[in-house]
């Protein structure tokens, strides 16, 4: 009976090398998957029990981990959550690193990113418990501040940048949310709270500012429109334009008024500066069907239009839509039909405009530090594109100031600063209603910030809001914080 | 985590030394590696060292030591391996036990470790009585058909009314008062000794009557009874206790032995196709097969359990080397210091560990197998080969569930899953080895005579 006990321990062999196999193949070949794969808890707790790096502004935390005596060991902490809650989004150990920068950065803030290998070598053989790079932001408190006081309990979003640097002064979405509610410890509040703010319908998650459903621009867009214009050399800012009472849409009946049914000009042949300056819609209309659909596609693209963007967080890419008829091409030219864009998008015209028509690439980020505070990153101002010549820009500003000066927004004006600005209010839908904008930068001919600011309409329909009465005082507001006298 | 040195004296000395130094030895190396292990443990997760701890490693020291007199009482030439082998594992055990007995506020299991401790105690006492009362295993042929019943009773025990317990949908437990028990286990002690006995004396029947066909040798008709009861045992217990596990076990270890008595391949032939065509019948007959065979093939489908996905994380985060004792989070996964005690090894210790603990089970087999080829008499040779292959087997359909050889069935893991009846049973298997081990490497100057016995052997021999 030997031979079958031997065989039977080839068999035995078999089985056991079957497991070491089977072993190996988890354990070496699919550990890293496998521990990436969502919902890991493990990874979860590893990555919340260390010491996530702090977030900055201006030195003072606004997201810090504070140690605990429980199991999870740190505590995520959010200084100014009413400020800053899009900013930092929440790290929580349920839902693990979401929105904002804890999302954006988590490979940074966890201390698992590439470029802390060394620290992580160094923590390794001393001994010393692992953790996270720290991030300094670009952001101006004070026109962060100044941002969220002036939006105040209203829906809405508004962004300033350096328009030199591409430095993110203010990142603002109203409404918001409170980070250590979703960050806490108490792991069952905390799920009624992701619940409750997930079933929201004023969705206080969304970043208006740079993601969420884009904005129709409404008039703002007029800027490209006329930046277009210019680019083309067939128009000079005193160029007379066909603009009438009203404009009808080529190939229909519909006719399309201007706003409050005012004329542009006595002879209904405003110039191109008039036009921006009262916000023309029949000009606007007509000049957008002479331009054509290509011109203008060409030049909101110029201004970073339908390109990815990440500031860390990924800014959804505006659009300017295609396959226009002459109808929908006329609505385009003010704003309206399927334009839509984010309020980091039109902060980035105003800033291409302010900064001689060079677009610099928006960053949130200043510095990267080690626990050690060593610098290991530091941000380089880049430029994105160069989206109009500075002639053009000198032009633009020049018919913006007028706006600010004598025109529709007047209410961003400021004592002793000269503004350049333009107001918009975007129809959306069927009923009338209207989200009032406006963009921006000061000074003038010295421009230190540049801003977006969309105020949602407060209703469902016509609540005779406009851009200049309702977003140009945000807009002030933010402009006077960010210029420095 | 090298545990076992080879010794070199096994067989060319054999006559000379009978391997109880080395035992020793080893096992001072073993209950070293556990007090390393528990002390490892106690000051990672806590960061202190209880008073009581002293007294544990004492205890079980003293265990070890109690079972290695009595070999050198009553063993003298047993194997000198199969004792540190199994030492060493339990007391793995218990340290794992123990360390998810520790995580503060989980599952509410405090106390298992004690527990096991007792169980072990309990179980190594039972192997010590075992060495003591069965003075020759080839006494246990007497009762071939007592085994028998005690295994039909054993497996059918918790069927019975008011004892039986159904624990995560499987009929396996009977509990009395505070006390639960799986009679199964020990089923399989009794069931191996039925075989060896029944086969010992049908072999030749079994492996010399017959037709052959395509290069087969195919058994009479009536021949095939004894294949059929044990498969209908298996299915069985499969229908009536939903156990994929034991069902499995029991089969495979009346095929092996059932090859290894008739030495004849057929047998393995039907019984491969008598297991297959009861496992697609299970599959279309039960759902929680159904769902088993789902999870097999994919551990993350949704809407099923996520026992084999949480246990397949704990692997993958242990990685090569493993967190560290006392360092992972094994408690996440359910049943981690039972059916999944492995994945939390695996986590702790890496797939390192686990393979050293592959080879502590490899070993132990071996030397179980080595025992069967060394016996000079038919039923402790068809006997160890039915244990040390009973030990392969669960290991493998466990281990292999967790790491996705096999669909997942619920299974203890010899000596190191917390549960008593497990432990009583596989030290029981070690003392039967132990003994079987001694017959066989016992010079023939000091060959034990018993007439009555040697009188049955001499009758069968001629047939």
């Amino acid at each position: 009976m030997n031979t079958p006990v031997r065989r039977l321990a080839l068999v035995v062999f078999a089985m056991f090398t079957a497991l070491l196999l089977s072993t190996t193949w988890i354990q070496f070949v699919q550990a890293d998957d496998l521990r990436d794969r969502a919902g890991n808890r493990r990874t979860l707790i590893e990555n919340y029990s260390r010491d996530r790096g702090a977030i900055l502004v201006d030195g003072n935390p606004i997201a810090s981990s504070e140690p605990t005596d429980d199991e999870l060991e740190w505590l995520r902490r959010y200084q100014q959550p009413s400020r800053y809650a899009h900013v930092t989004g929440y790290y929580s150990f349920t839902y693990g690193a979401g929105l904002g920068l804890e999302r954006a950065e988590d490979s940074l803030l966890a201390g698992t990113d590439d470029s802390l290998f060394y620290q992580r070598l160094s923590d390794v053989v001393t001994g010393r418990p692992a953790s996270g790079a720290s991030l300094e932001l670009t952001i101006d408190p004070d026109v962060q501040a100044a941002a969220v006081e002036a939006l105040g309990d209203r829906r809405g979003a508004a962004v300033a940048l350096d328009p030199r640097t591409g430095e993110i002064l203010a990142m603002v979405s109203r409404p918001s949310f409170d980070p250590n509610a979703l960050s806490s410890h108490r792991l069952s509040a905390v799920d009624e709270a992701y619940v409750a703010l997930t079933e929201d319908p004023a969705r206080p998650l969304t970043n208006r500012a740079i993601a969420g459903d884009l904005y129709p621009p409404g008039s703002t867009f007029k800027l490209v429109v006329a930046a277009a214009a210019l680019e083309s050399g067939e128009y000079e800012p005193d160029t007379e334009l066909e603009g009438g009472l009203t404009y009808t849409l080529p190939g229909t009946e519909t006719t399309l008024p201007n706003f409050g049914g005012a004329a542009c000009d006595p002879e209904d042949r405003p110039t191109l500066a008039e036009s921006v300056q009262v916000s023309c819609n029949t000009s606007f209309a007509w000049l957008a069907g002479e331009l054509g659909e290509d011109a203008l596609r060409q030049q909101s693209e110029a201004f970073g239009f339908g390109e990815p963007l990440e500031v860390p967080m990924s800014v959804t890419p505006s659009i300017y839509p295609d396959e226009l008829d002459d109808a929908q091409l006329a609505l385009t030219g003010i704003g309206q039909f399927e334009v839509r864009e984010t309020p980091m998008q039109v902060a980035m015209i105003s800033a291409a405009i302010a900064n001689g028509g060079v677009t610099m690439t928006p960053y949130l980020v200043e510095e990267v530090r080690n626990s050690d505070l060593e610098v290991i990153e530091s941000a380089e101002p880049r430029t994105r594109s160069r989206a109009v010549s500075s002639q053009t820009a000198q032009q633009l500003t020049d018919m913006m100031e007028l706006v600010v000066e004598q025109g529709s927004g007047q209410s961003a004006a400021l004592p002793g600063v000269e503004v350049a600005g333009k107001t918009g209010t975007a129809e959306y839908g069927d009923s009338g209603a209207a989200h009032a904008w406006f963009t921006g930068f000061a000074p003038a001919e010295d421009p230190q910030i540049a801003v977006a600011v969309i105020v949602e309409s407060a209703t469902d329909n016509w609540a005779g809001e406009t851009g200049g009465q309702v977003a140009a005082p945000v807009a002030r507001a933010m402009l006077d914080a960010g210029v420095e006298r | 985590m090298s545990t076992t040195t080879p010794t070199p004296s096994t067989v060319t000395s054999l006559a000379v030394r009978s391997g109880r130094t080395i035992e020793m030895l080893l096992l001072v190396l073993a209950v070293g590696i556990v007090t390393l292990a528990y002390v490892a443990v106690n000051l990672t997760v806590t960061g202190e060292l209880p008073a009581d701890v002293w007294w544990h490693v004492g205890i079980y020291s003293a265990l070890a030591a109690g079972l290695h007199v009595v070999l050198r009482l009553r063993a003298r030439y047993a194997d000198p391996l199969l004792l540190p082998l199994a030492t060493l594992l339990n007391g793995l055990g218990l340290v794992m036990i123990h360390r998810i007995d520790l995580v503060p506020g989980q599952l509410g299991t405090s106390g298992v470790a004690s527990r096991q401790l007792l169980w072990t105690g309990l179980a190594m006492a039972m192997a010590a009585a075992v060495l003591v009362l069965l003075r020759d295993h080839r006494v246990l042929r007497r009762y071939t058909y007592i085994a028998m019943a005690l295994g039909f009773v054993l497996l059918l025990l918790p069927m019975l009314p008011f004892i039986g317990e159904t624990v995560n949908g499987s009929r396996l437990w009977i509990r009395i008062g505070p006390f639960s028990f799986q009679p199964g286990e020990l089923a399989k002690i009794a069931v191996a000794v039925f075989f060896a006995g029944y086969l010992v004396s049908t072999r030749d029947a079994l492996s010399l009557v017959g037709r052959r066909v395509l290069g087969l040798q195919l058994p009479r008709a009536r021949d095939l009874g004894p294949i059929l009861v044990a498969w209908s045992l298996s299915v069985l217990i499969l229908v009536l206790q939903r156990d994929l596990g034991s069902s499995l076990l029991f089969f495979g270890l009346f095929v092996a032995m059932l090859y290894v008595a008739t030495e004849r391949t057929s047998w393995i032939v039907i019984g491969l196709a008598l297991f297959a065509s009861g496992a697609v019948l299970a599959w279309r007959l039960f759902s929680h097969v159904q769902s088993r065979v789902t999870l097999w093939l994919d551990p993350f489908a949704p809407d099923q359990s996520d026992q084999v996905a949480k246990g397949l994380m704990g692997l993958a985060h242990g990685g090569i080397f493993g967190a560290g004792l006392g360092n992972g989070y094994p408690y996440i996964t359910y049943y981690a210091n039972s059916d999944y005690i492995v994945a939390s090894f695996g986590e702790e210790l890496g797939m390192v560990g686990l393979f050293a603990l592959l080879m502590l089970y490899a070993l132990l087999v071996e030397r179980g197998l080595r025992t069967a080829i060394g016996s000079r008499d038919g039923f402790g040779k068809l006997l160890a080969v039915g244990l040390s292959f009973t030990v392969a087997l669960q290991v493998f359909v466990i281990v292999g569930g967790i790491t996705r050889v096999i669909p997942l069935t619920g299974l203890t893991t010899p000596f190191l899953s917390a549960g008593g009846s497990s432990l009583l049973a596989n030290w029981i298997i070690v003392a039967l080895l132990l003994r079987i081990s001694d017959a066989a490497r016992r010079p023939i100057s000091e060959r034990r005579q018993d007439p009555s016995i040697d009188a049955a052997e001499r009758a069968e021999a001629p047939r």
